[in-house]
């Protein structure tokens, strides 16, 4: 069995830790050049106000009643990796889909103790790290997804539910699930699939998987197959469009050299910034993880994962490898052999919805256009003054410089951030 | 000016000791255990004052006081506390707890079946906690105080 642990509302639990004032009051992160709600509390989502909504355009009421914070990603990243130990703790088997939700393998546990596990990783992650999560416990990756989704829509779960390949309860779930809903299935591939008449997860589930495979893809088929509770599906490669990338790999051969994992991270993030560029979105930040391999006992065991800003939303390849490679350095330890690596990009943004898209040029000669553009701009606002020549922004502030104003203290991160207590 | 690149460093956001990893003294030159004999061929581990505070890595976080209403604590106003969100609340510890959502530091203690939250500086009552909306933050291990002469 596989467990999916998913903090709800990471960003926003994060910066409630901390600042419990916040507990029960409408919350807003912001991502930090351009001012866009990346994460959201449920009362702002009641409020009205939508993913990726931007600062200026909300609502003056809004506004006032919500307290909209610039990202903390260096208290997001430590936070994320204090969930991931805590879950360490429960199974070797720990894979880290993203800075929110990471899979656990329970494999040989019996059934019936399953539940009772769910329940406590998630009152012990509450515990340690004060962040909420929901679990969602299936035979495979797929119908995990799927038992999450359950978890957080149903409060009476108490956060975690558990789906059997072969139960009515599984069926019913997976009746009301629309295919678009799934985990790995696109828009535009569930259109599709509505002109052969398959709607919901369950109808997809009795498809002939060889048909999905000629009509569509392998990874389609794969997914037939998990929902009938086989495993099919490895996490490398397997990230939802539109909302995360993902490349990682497992080496062919351990390896503890440095240049074999920074050409490893240069190839993933490579790879990544091309996924990036064909879906027409800016990534917004990085994120670089590697680990021992969990099943050699006798091993040195390390898992490290972190989360570097850009400056700005971007799709250009030397940005975001530059910044996988200081990733890669900060968590890089000699001495240990590795397993697997890979490269995120994460809170994507649609280019061309994006007013910094001027950036985001394709082609070599572009780029070099880019470049003269940029020398010119600067040389402007050298000669003629500070702002002479600014990119679309209304709000003050260059586009360089993390804009990070609203941003809480990195608590855990740095000495002199720490988190303060009145002793009154 | 070339393209931006990325925030300038020091913006990566890397958590703090990494399990399994060489560890780092929490002061900034390292102590050694006893004076080396040549005589002496036991292999001592040097002492890591880290390792020794946090006993649970997930769990245990650095806070600064603030105030001296724990005095008889050993609690100082400026004073680095560590605090373990695993530990249970028990009587008799030491806890961060945040009243009406605002964080201080208390002594729990029960008296006749109810509990409060104590100073322990004789000029603060104790606050029954029945009727208010209190949630236990994490509870208190060690203070690290800061004497003349000490880096900052």
């Amino acid at each position: 069995m596989i467990a999916l642990v998913d903090s709800n509302n990471f960003y926003v639990s994060c910066e409630r830790v901390f600042d419990p004032r916040l507990e029960g009051r409408p919350v807003g992160v912001l991502s930090n050049n351009d001012g866009c709600v990346v994460a959201r509390s449920e009362e702002l989502k009641a409020l009205g106000v939508a993913m990726g909504a931007p600062m200026h355009l909300l609502p003056p009421a809004v506004r006032r009643q919500a307290t909209l914070l610039s990202s903390n990603y260096a208290l997001y990243g430590d936070m994320s990796r204090r969930v991931n130990l805590v879950l360490g703790e429960c199974s070797p088997d720990v894979e880290v889909y993203s800075i929110d939700e990471s899979f656990v393998g329970f494999a040989g546990l019996p059934a019936s103790r399953l539940e009772a596990l769910g329940r406590r990783l998630r009152e012990t992650v509450g515990r340690d790290t004060g962040i909420p999560v929901c679990v969602g416990l299936a035979p495979t990756r797929v119908l995990a997804k799927a038992a999450n989704r359950v978890a957080k829509t149903s409060p009476e779960l108490g956060g975690v539910c558990r789906l059997d390949a072969e139960a009515a309860a599984t069926r019913r779930v997976l009746e009301a699930l629309p295919v678009h809903a799934l985990w790995g299935v696109a828009r535009r591939t569930a259109e599709r699939l509505a002109l052969m008449d398959i709607h919901t997860a369950w109808q997809l589930r009795e498809a002939d998987p060889k048909r999905i495979r000629r009509a569509f893809s392998v990874v389609l088929e794969r997914i037939v197959w998990e929902l009938r509770g086989r495993p099919a599906i490895q996490l490398d490669d397997m990230a939802e469009a539109r909302q995360r990338i993902m490349v990682s790999r497992s080496f062919g051969r351990l390896t503890g050299e440095w240049r074999d994992l920074q050409e490893a991270v240069r190839q993933h993030g490579a790879r990544a910034a091309e996924k990036l560029r064909r879906q027409d979105s800016l990534a917004r930040v990085v994120l670089v993880f590697l680990r021992s391999d969990p099943h050699r006992l006798g091993d040195r065991q390390y898992h490290n994962s972190v989360v570097v800003p850009l400056a700005g939303p971007s799709d250009d390849s030397r940005a975001l490898l530059e910044a996988a490679g200081r990733g890669l350095a900060a968590i890089f330890l000699e001495g240990v052999r590795y397993q697997k690596c890979g490269v995120m990009l994460m809170d994507l943004v649609d280019a061309e919805r994006h007013q910094l898209s001027l950036l985001a040029f394709r082609d070599e000669a572009a780029r070099g256009r880019d470049r003269r553009l940029m020398t010119a701009v600067d040389r402007l606002n050298r000669e003629m003054g500070r702002d002479t020549v600014r990119f679309g922004l209304p709000r003050r502030g260059t586009a360089w410089a993390l804009r990070c104003e609203r941003r809480t203290s990195r608590y855990t991160t740095r000495w002199n951030e720490l988190m303060r207590v009145k002793v009154r | 000016m070339a393209p931006p690149m990325s925030p300038p460093p020091g913006t990566i956001c890397r958590a703090a000791p990494q399990p399994g990893g060489r560890s780092r003294p929490l002061l900034g030159c390292r102590v050694r255990a006893g004076f080396p004999s040549p005589a002496d061929d036991h292999l001592d581990v040097e002492i890591d004052l880290h390792a020794h505070v946090v006993r649970r890595p997930a769990a245990t976080y650095f806070v600064r006081a603030e105030g001296d209403s724990m005095l008889g604590d050993g609690i100082h106003d400026r004073d680095l506390l560590v605090v373990d969100r695993s530990l249970e609340p028990l009587p008799g510890r030491v806890v961060i707890i945040a009243v009406d959502g605002e964080p201080t530091v208390k002594r729990l203690t029960r008296r006749a079946g109810r509990t409060f939250l104590e100073a322990s500086n004789p000029r603060f009552a104790p606050i029954p906690l029945e009727g208010r909306e209190c949630q236990v933050w994490g509870v208190v291990t060690h203070v690290l105080h800061a004497l003349p002469g000490a880096a900052p």
